[in-house]
């Protein structure tokens, strides 16, 4: 019995305890956002979330993005109103699956703010509607399918600073017919959402302009050996091969297209997928002439990228390992910006950020100087910078995308 | 004096290397920004913690007991602890110096500042030391507990720190007003820490009282006068189960996170009831089994998705319910197919076989030709979702009684099957094929029942699998799947059906709380099988060989001593 | 006459009928294919030559990879499923110090030297990883019933594929270019590409090499003598552990070489490039007949030009879109038809009996 009187009494003293931390919350603000506020008190840290691909053979690119975020913070001073910045990384991985068990792990949080994410479209498709329904904006540095931003299938709280595929192909299927003036393409894709969207919208933007495309390939993510499905394209005879797929398979098109008999003299074509370096350092010589499509640097000061490269490089000790990095970096710097616009500061401190009002001065972002240029949010949540230009890569060992006179030199439009 | 020296070496060049691994890797870097209690200690000071004090007790365990708590037990232990921290502040040293990061990207100046505690130079150094001399002393501590209180406290310790690191799903089930008390957004406060540990140790404490007293009611309910006692009982179970079958309802506004784990988990539980029949029961090693659980999730999204103008020219959109019947029946009949070919390959041949066809299928789905059919790259959505009436199922927790019920049904056909004289036919070709051959056992029709069961419950798991999602994509149907459905089988214990449920929880349920370490998980993913199979390779929970009253009469004794795999 | 036909029909089951229905289609295809892909005149001579060709190379590395999974085969009867980390572990480690020595200036100077030492660091590392998998997480299991070494290895190969992520990079790392390997030789009157030669060549003499070491020396004896049975050997005097070990070292080393000349050819590194050619080394191993080192060379070769072949010559005759995304689902059907209609593969597998 005695034992039991102990337990009892420890068990009261529990609970008092608890009753009395929580009668010295008094509530200074009314949150009346239909989604409700995040409230943060003084010392404690916003969260922002970040449902990224981390494991697999596309985790690349999601810790390529994880970087850009996470410099994008340090650019901020690790601290926002006077609270640090948390970041909170789950892994979404590259399938519906992923993106939908990570929206669920976030939106069970109050505490997060925004989330950026996810990589793939696939995992954003299930991801989007559930932490809109939570009330928790998400940008997505890489999110590219045409479905997330199309009205009648978008979810409200869904932003994007990747480039709708749309855009880019309508970008790249002008440039070739327009201003190279073949008549006569073949497309590859990898069988990613990505590639195969930008590849079919490529295809179809050709046909309507009066080209013809002769041959439709595809490769699989892993393939090293393209000798053969570029002989295969070879035999059709195009013009210009288009293949806005990622490293390390594009840089391996482009190199092998040297070795097949008949591609000697075809133009290659990629997209913002493979604008890095990688490209050059796995393509070696033969990435000379490939044409890229990316957002236009001349738009803004491209000083500023190349600040970002060199705080990657101190920080990380390598380069960046994919193309997503600077998007990501621009959309927390979005939200950042955001957040700062919609959060009500209460005397001591603490701050209430009202989700609605959130979403919707992400939604007013307007000229806002990115990394990847000029940024405007759209009604639909596409936040890219639609001037897309086409770079040329001239030399096989520089990059250096602040100086217009050294490669990629930009040379559309004009 | 020699041995000894050569014992603390030992153990501390192991845990040195431990230590290596995973400040190199960036586990300690990454966990480091994750406060497991407030202002105190971070999971990246603790994972090295663990390490000390897993060094001293590895130390201490290769001791004669009597001679733990002497003065060489301190020597060894802490002498080994020493080790490990001129290993690290080695590393520490070296990083700047060498330039180690052109070649180990983990090893910044972030690193080194963990390491030494924000402290420059040799007092950094000595913080190092001192802090992992005081996670082996823990080890050294332990030994004077007195009995009943050493193990208590540890486990309560440990469960504390354990409800601290799965903050993400403890902390949302509790009230707003304690779970605010008790932790902060990344673990407990300090005071939470505290009142946890105190409240462990205490239900730890009093756990064994409890039981017995559990035990003597069960005792005296068997008793000719336990009448009243029993009904008592019987109708605490019915109580019992009654709150668990109502607890998702109860919890569903807190617990969505929760449940969408038990969806994931279970699912893998029919899957892993599925393959069961086809490995363990029938002993055929199949590692293409993500090609029938592809097929269910396919036809119910082509049969039901309002897409695909190709399909749908020829079928209307169906609801679940007459998609359903389909896609098991697709998944059977496929079963049967893909049974027939390698009817006549044994072992690894089989496996590889099977590897074979899960890739086929999986390409197949990805791929142009079949595009106006199963979608290609892009994947299909709008899959409906099941309804009764006009109720729509929609939420992870209503789901979660769908997945029950279909695992009831799952355990009921594997357990009869089991029992009946299929299952001994089974057995049979699994424990020699030949024999049973010989013995008149028709080998095609039991291969062939196993394969299509195992793909009929594969397929329903996909079935929910896509409705479920309301979307699918090609991508997630890769060769992992089959490995982790068998993987969670060995896991759990072969043959065993609990076994399929803790391996489930195990290789999905945990995977899926840790997401956030989302780039280690499939690290310690990989260590733990290997672990597992080094030190427990039955299983979690195994198959007790189920002996036979004739045998028992006929052996006797000697029976404990007849090896059973 | 009648009588012997009835005599022998008795001895088929439905399962034959259904499985000679199967073959009989697929052959129907292929053949339908090759006809129209074969008469479309798309490709001409030389881009046939020139499928083999590149298939030839892509086939060697796996060859090179096949070899180590036949030879642990052969002796335990398991499935090493971390080889293909272990070819991997290789020259990811390799490359630092061919970036090393590339701004060091010595791939310029002296390519051959350069090379030999990035192989034979590639090659020490990929043994010590070979090696060590085996002491740790094989050795303690030997005996244990089939599927748990199974298991441990693919856990193995999860722990080396990403604990070699958090050491180097989730990236890519490009390989410097070897200036002698570039460009093209003339062989009878075609042109080939120096690289592709190159890794052939090496291959078939790593393959002579081994097999050599295998049949003549003491060492070899041993092996083979374990792989016949492990008990009798251990009786004559032979030291089983020891043996075992070399046996991994030496399929270790073989796929530290075939990483290399992996990173050669296509220049890039990474933690996940063992993955997809170790499944695909193991299939061909089997096609060889496993336990086998001709058989797994050969399998990796066939393997190989199919790859490369298949898709132009049967899939693009029946007009199947995109035909080169499904050449994965050649190759695994090839072999899954060879498993059903000659499970011994080409050469025929050498396997003890089971102890």
């Amino acid at each position: 019995m005695k034992r039991r009187r102990l337990f009892v009494t420890v068990l009261l003293f529990v609970l008092a305890s608890i009753v009395l931390a929580a009668c010295q919350k008094k509530p200074q603000y009314t949150c009346t956002d239909p989604k409700g506020c995040v409230e943060i008190k003084p010392g404690e840290p916003i969260r922002v979330g970040a449902a990224l691909v981390f494991s697999g053979g596309a985790a690349s690119y999601g810790i390529d993005s994880k970087r850009g975020i996470e410099i994008a913070i340090d650019d901020l001073g690790g601290e926002l109103l006077g609270h640090p910045i948390e970041l909170v990384a789950e892994d979404s991985q590259c399938n519906p699956e992923g993106g939908q068990a990570a929206a669920q792990k976030l939106a069970a949080d109050k505490t997060i703010v925004g989330v950026i994410g996810t990589t793939c479209s696939s995992a954003a498709k299930n991801a989007a509607p559930i932490l809109s329904e939570a009330g928790i904006v998400m940008i997505s540095p890489s999110n590219t399918a045409p479905y997330l931003t199309d009205p009648a299938t978008r979810s409200p709280f869904y932003f994007r600073t990747a480039h709708n595929d749309k855009v880019q192909g309508k970008v790249a299927a002008e440039f070739a017919y327009n201003e190279l003036g073949v008549r006569k393409a073949a497309t590859i894709h990898d069988g990613s959402v990505y590639a195969e969207q930008l590849a079919n919208v490529f295809a179809e933007v050709f046909k309507q302009l009066g080209g013809e495309v002769v041959a439709q390939e595809a490769v699989n993510v892993g393939d090293t050996d393209m000798r053969p499905v570029l002989t295969t394209i070879a035999a059709k005879g195009p013009e210009i091969i288009y293949f806005p797929i990622f490293n390390p398979e594009g840089p391996l098109i482009a190199a092998q297209s040297k070795e097949v008999e008949g591609l000697q003299d075809v133009k290659l074509m990629g997209a913002d997928g493979l604008f890095s370096k990688e490209f050059i350092e796995v393509a070696g010589e033969a990435a000379v002439g490939v044409y890229l499509s990316s957002p236009d640097f001349s738009a803004f000061n491209p000083e500023r990228y190349d600040a970002f490269l060199k705080k990657h490089e101190e920080k990380y000790g390598e380069k960046p390992i994919s193309a997503f990095h600077a998007h990501a970096y621009d959309a927390m710097m979005i939200l950042a910006e955001a957040i700062k616009k919609a959060a009500v500061v209460l005397e001591d401190g603490t701050i209430y950020i009202p989700r609605t009002a959130l979403r919707d001065a992400v939604a007013e972002t307007k000229d806002f100087q990115g990394i990847t240029g000029n940024l405007t949010c759209d009604e639909n949540g596409d936040c890219a910078d639609p001037h897309i230009a086409v770079y040329q890569i001239t030399s096989a060992t520089e990059w250096d995308t602040t100086d217009p006179e050294k490669s990629p030199v930009k040379i559309w439009p004009k | 004096m020699k041995t000894q020296l050569r014992l603390m070496f030992r153990a501390g060049l192991i845990g040195g290397l431990i230590a290596l691994h995973l400040t190199l890797v960036g586990m300690v870097e990454a966990l480091n920004k994750r406060e497991i209690i407030e202002d105190i200690i971070t999971l990246g000071q603790l994972l090295l913690m663990g390490v000390g004090l897993g060094t001293a007790v590895y130390a201490l365990g290769k001791l004669p007991r009597e001679r733990r708590t002497q003065r060489e037990g301190w020597w060894v232990a802490l002498g080994a602890v020493s080790v490990v921290a001129l290993i690290l502040g080695l590393l520490a040293l070296a990083i700047k110096p060498l330039n180690l990061r052109f070649m180990f990207q983990n090893a910044s100046p972030a690193l080194v500042r963990i390491l030494t505690f924000d402290t420059p130079g040799v007092l950094g150094l000595v913080k190092l030391w001192a802090f992992l001399l005081f996670s082996g002393a823990l080890a050294l501590v332990y030994l004077y507990i007195p009995q009943p209180w050493d193990r208590t406290l540890s486990y309560a310790v440990g469960i504390t720190l354990l409800m601290g690191i799965l903050r993400a799903l403890v902390a949302p089930l509790l009230p707003d007003i304690i779970s605010d008390f008790l932790f902060t957004p990344s673990g407990l406060t300090q005071i939470g820490a505290v009142i946890l540990v105190v409240l462990w140790v205490l239900f730890l404490h009093y756990w064994p009282d409890f039981k017995a007293r559990l035990e003597t009611w069960q005792k005296e309910a068997q008793t000719p006068q336990g009448a009243p006692i029993r009904r008592r009982l019987n109708i605490a179970f019915l109580v019992a189960i009654l709150v668990l079958l109502l607890l998702p309802a109860i919890l569903r506004d807190k617990g969505s996170y929760l449940f969408e784990v038990l969806d994931m988990v279970g699912i893998y539980i029919i899957m892993g009831l599925g393959l069961n029949i086809v490995v363990g029961f029938a002993g055929l090693l199949d590692l293409g089994y993500v090609a029938f659980f592809a097929i269910g999730a396919y036809t119910m999204a082509v049969l039901t998705t309002p897409e695909l103008p190709f399909v749908r020219q020829y079928i209307p959109p169906m609801n679940f319910w007459e998609a359903l019947p389909i896609a098991l029946l697709l998944s059977l009949v496929s079963g049967i197919l893909l049974g027939v070919p390698v009817l006549k390959t044994r072992g690894d041949y089989l496996a590889i076989i099977t590897l074979g066809f899960g890739e086929i299928i999986r390409l197949l789905v990805i791929s142009d030709l079949l595009k106006p059919i199963l979608g290609g790259a892009q994947g299909i959505t709008g899959v409906a979702r099941p309804t009764f009436g006009s109720f729509v199922v929609n939420e992870s927790w209503e789901y979660f009684y769908i997945i029950l019920v279909t695992i009831g049904i799952g355990i009921f056909i594997s357990t009869r099957l089991r029992d009946s004289r299929l299952g001994r036919a089974w057995k049979a070709i699994r424990e020699d094929e030949d024999v049973a051959v010989a013995m008149g056992i028709d080998h095609v029709s039991a291969k062939l029942t196993a394969f299509a069961t195992g793909a009929l419950l594969a397929g329903m798991a996909g079935a929910l699998f896509s409705s479920r999602l309301y979307s699918i994509a090609p991508h997630s149907f890769n060769v992992l799947i089959s490995i982790n459905v068998l993987c969670l089988l060995i896991v759990g214990g072969m043959g065993s059906l609990p076994g399929v449920v803790v391996g489930a929880l195990a290789l999905v349920g945990l995977p899926e709380l840790l997401r956030e370490f989302a780039e280690f998980r499939l690290l310690v993913y990989g260590a733990a099988l290997v672990i597992m199979m080094l030190y427990k390779p039955e299983g979690l929970w195994p198959e007790k060989a189920r002996v036979s009253r004739v045998a028992r009469e006929v052996f006797g004794d000697r029976l404990k001593t007849l090896k059973v795999e | 006459m009648w009588e012997r036909l009835r005599y022998r029909l008795r001895y088929v089951s439905g399962t034959d009928v259904a499985l000679w229905i199967v073959a009989a289609l697929l052959l129907v295809m292929i053949t339908v294919g090759s006809y129209n892909s074969l008469t479309s005149g798309r490709y001409t001579g030389k881009q046939w030559f020139d499928f083999i060709i590149s298939g030839l190379a892509q086939g060697s590395i796996y060859a090179l990879i096949a070899l180590g999974y036949t030879m642990v085969y052969g002796i335990l009867f398991m499935i090493n499923f971390a080889h293909g980390e272990v070819f991997m572990s290789g020259p990811f480690t390799a490359y630092f110090l061919a970036e090393v020595l590339e701004q060091r200036g010595l791939f310029e100077t002296n390519p051959w030297l350069a090379l030999g030492l990035v192989m034979l660091l590639s090659m020490a590392v990929s043994t010590v990883v070979a090696v060590s998998l085996e002491r740790i997480a094989y050795r303690p299991l030997r005996g244990a019933p089939r599927l748990v070494p199974l298991i441990t290895a693919i856990g193995a190969s999860f722990f080396l594929q990403y604990t070699f992520r958090g050491l180097y990079t989730p990236g890519f790392k490009a390989y410097p270019e070897v200036q002698p390997l570039k460009g093209t030789w003339t062989l009878f009157g075609l042109e080939i590409q120096r690289m592709l030669i190159a890794v052939f060549v090496s291959s078939l003499l790593l393959l002579l090499l081994l097999y050599a070491f295998v049949q003549f020396t003491k060492v070899g004896r041993a092996i083979r003598a374990v792989a016949e049975d492990q008990q009798a050997a251990a009786l004559m005097g032979v030291d089983v552990d020891r043996t075992i070990s070399i046996t991994f070292a030496v399929g270790g080393a073989a796929a530290g070489a075939a990483g290399v000349f992996y990173a050669l050819m296509f220049r890039q590194v990474n933690f996940f490039m063992g993955f997809f050619p170790g499944l695909k080394a193991f299939t061909a191993a089997v096609l060889g007949g496993i336990g086998n080192l001709p058989g797994a060379m050969l399998g990796g070769l066939f393997l190989g030009v199919f790859e490369s072949l298949g898709p132009s010559l049967f899939l693009e005759g029946l007009g199947v879109p995109a035909a080169y995304q499904l050449k994965d689902a050649i190759a695994f059907t090839m072999l899954v038809l060879f498993l059903i209609f000659r499970p011994t593969g080409i050469l025929g597998e050498r396997l003890a009996k089971r102890a």
